[in-house]
């Protein structure tokens, strides 16, 4: 192992995506847990492969956004009809109907934004070093290769049957995946 | 009927391929990112010139206005609202085809929206920005605006909630923020491969940081996939509201010719021409000046044209029916207001509008025109124009004509009404420009996912809001 670097996993990259999903499900199939499949755009049909659950995403959405409007309702019924009243010829104070646009508003808008706090916390942003930068991989799937990465973090990590994993299950290179030592720079 | 056979015709498309020529995943991209990567052209500095010009003008006349005070402007008593209700109304709808490119069409799992949507996305979010400046400027006060939001404060009172424009403060703020935030999280792996592509590592720090550190993890794109599907789901109901709260500022006043129930369908239609007509004006020198006329292909403009026709007669029904039942309602007022747009003083504004809006687009019928950059480029042109003319009409001559005869009055634009006009073209395209310039145009993401080959061949076609994309 090189100076000033740690080894962070085993990175197969293959070329097409038919490989990618068979590699996919020989890894899950081999009961690791800690690992990940990178492609520079949404792959049909690799959340199965991969065994991923489905996304908790769209119930927290409708939450907020009923949390949005039930606020929005409280808002406008306290303010309109209990802090500030203004009587205008008997006419009610609390008249929902003239309050149903803004409790549509910020359903919408507080759905939105927690969709927005669901990816940045799901798909973890907001970490700006990864490995694979350091191994050079990154610029690869981000463009037009895939890549299984199986980490050492995994209870079954071994670097030799990793890669030999990979390697049996269609990767068409098998690399050893490096981390750089904290040197404070951003990516 | 079912969204699909809705859109059969639009989705003609679908037969052909969607990216022209030999192209793969890199020589995409090379095209795509070709205007962030190399130096820019002297036709872009010259275009940027000339908008930042026009930009420098609206500041001008914008900080004119608040030293001055609105007074400066031609607006009198009876036309309280002139060109700034006009621009604000104008952008706003231009901004509505973004959503629709991005939302609708998506769910209506259209995939030729892939070579358009970040575009007409990024349209919509200046377009807003625009817009929101003339409200903004004519509270005269600008710095006061907070006081359109419901804050507590020394006086113990509260904004009116029963009030449209207070409902339009919350509509447009939250169309604003959405549209921003379906556009930022849209471009995320997109900047991820503009960072690392970047051989410079100033250019990959900035774009990093961008990219909020994306790494294209599957475990990450299932999630985002959700989450975008979301955005979709929530501006198509969202761009619906927008406009028909903005329609409903005129609509629950009593002012004949606006107080009409016809409005909010009216202002959508509306709204959706004359953002088409916008996409396409800027998208065609995009392609021409970008070089990416095999990813916007002239299939591209011919779907756009279609929906700039369909959304025309729509448009054309309603100036029928608003015509009809001012006739049938027996109204001597509504008559009056219809008559006058018709034959009175802005009789020329009210034919500009028919002409430019509901004939001229009717040779968009001719699939040659529909296809040939030339001859559709002066028919968009005029539609902007039009529909700029239709809410000209809508908001002064109903208001230069209200009940009291000697209240009446005309209304003329002094040089600051033109110069805040003209100078938010500039601050607009200025956008687009810096956008061009430093964002990817066209999402790769997107479009690398509906090249032939891309996807699983027993998926191929597989639904897109499944677990794939576009």
């Amino acid at each position: 192992m090189a100076e000033g670097r740690n080894l962070a996993g085993v990175v197969g990259l293959c070329d097409d995506v038919e490989s990618l999903l068979r590699a996919a499900s020989a890894v899950r199939a081999a009961g690791y847990r800690e690992w990940d499949c990178h492609t520079p755009y949404p792959v049909h049909g690799l959340d199965r492969a991969m065994g991923l659950k489905a996304s908790p995403i769209p119930a927290i959405c409708l939450a907020a956004g009923f949390a949005g409007a039930g606020v929005a309702l409280l808002m406008q019924w306290w303010m309109s009809a209990v802090d500030y009243p203004v009587r205008i010829g008997g006419k009610p104070l609390y008249s929902w109907p003239a309050f149903v646009p803004i409790v549509f508003e910020l359903f919408v808008l507080f759905s939105a934004l927690a969709t927005v706090c669901c990816v940045l916390v799901l798909c973890r942003l907001g970490r700006w070093h990864s490995p694979l930068h350091d191994s050079d991989v990154m610029r690869l799937v981000t463009s037009d290769r895939f890549a299984v990465v199986l980490r050492q973090e995994d209870r079954l990590f071994a670097e030799q049957e990793a890669a030999a994993l990979l390697a049996r299950s269609g990767c068409r290179e098998v690399r050893p995946l490096y981390e750089r030592e904290e040197d404070g720079s951003l990516i | 009927m079912t969204p699909e056979s809705a859109v059969v015709a639009v989705s003609s498309l679908e037969a052909g391929p969607l990216v022209l020529g030999e192209v793969d995943f890199r020589k995409l991209e090379d095209d795509i990112n070709r205007p962030l990567e190399s130096f820019p052209t002297r036709r872009w500095w010259i275009a940027i010139s000339c908008t930042g010009l026009l930009a420098a003008l609206f500041v001008y006349a914008f900080l004119h206005t608040v030293f001055t005070g609105i007074g400066a402007w031609g607006n009198n008593n009876p036309v309280g609202w002139a060109w700034d209700i006009t621009n604000f109304v104008f952008w706003i709808g231009i901004g509505h085809a973004g959503t629709l490119i991005s939302a609708i069409l998506f769910l209506l799992r259209q995939r030729w929206r892939t070579a358009i949507a970040r575009f007409a996305e990024a349209m919509t979010v200046f377009a807003v920005i625009c817009a929101l400046q003339f409200p903004l400027v004519h509270t005269g006060r600008p710095w006061l605006a907070y006081w359109l939001l419901p804050l507590p404060n020394a006086n113990g009172i509260w904004v009116n909630f029963r009030s449209p424009l207070l409902w339009d403060v919350f509509a447009v703020s939250t169309y604003g923020t959405v549209s921003f935030l379906f556009w930022y999280t849209g471009l995320l792996p997109d900047l991820a491969t503009v960072r690392d592509r970047a051989r410079h590592g100033l250019r990959r720090t900035i774009y990093g940081i961008l990219s909020l550190g994306w790494q294209g993890s599957n475990r990450a794109w299932s999630h985002y996939e959700k989450a975008y599907l979301l955005f979709a789901g929530l501006s198509t109901p969202l761009v619906l509201s927008v406009h028909s709260v903005v329609s409903f500022d005129f609509a629950t006043s009593v002012i004949p010719g606006w107080h009409a129930t016809i409005f909010p369908p009216y202002f959508v239609a509306g709204a959706i021409f004359s953002g088409f007509a916008m996409v396409a004006t800027l998208i065609v020198i995009m392609r021409k000046f970008f070089r990416l006329e095999h990813v916007v292909t002239e299939d591209h403009l011919d779907v756009m044209n279609r929906i700039i026709i369909a959304t025309s007669l729509m448009v054309g029904y309603a100036y029928a029916t608003e015509v009809f039942i001012a006739w049938y309602s027996g109204a001597a007022y509504e008559r009056y207001v219809f008559v006058n747009r018709a034959f009175g003083h802005y009789a020329w504004a009210y034919w500009t509008m028919v002409a430019c809006n509901v004939v001229i687009p009717q040779v968009l019928w001719i699939r040659k025109v529909r296809r040939t950059v030339l001859l559709l480029y002066p028919v968009v042109i005029l539609v902007n124009v039009g529909m700029w003319f239709e809410r000209f009409v809508i908001v002064v001559t109903s208001l230069h004509r209200d009940y009291l005869p000697s209240s009446w009055d005309v209304f003329s634009p002094t040089w600051v009404d033109v110069s805040l006009f003209v100078g938010s073209i500039g601050v607009f395209l200025t956008l687009m420009l810096l956008f061009a310039r430093f964002l990817p145009a066209v999402s790769l993401a997107e479009t690398k996912a509906i090249l032939p080959g891309s996807q699983p061949r027993a998926r191929q076609g597989a639904r897109p809001g499944g677990d794939g994309h576009g």
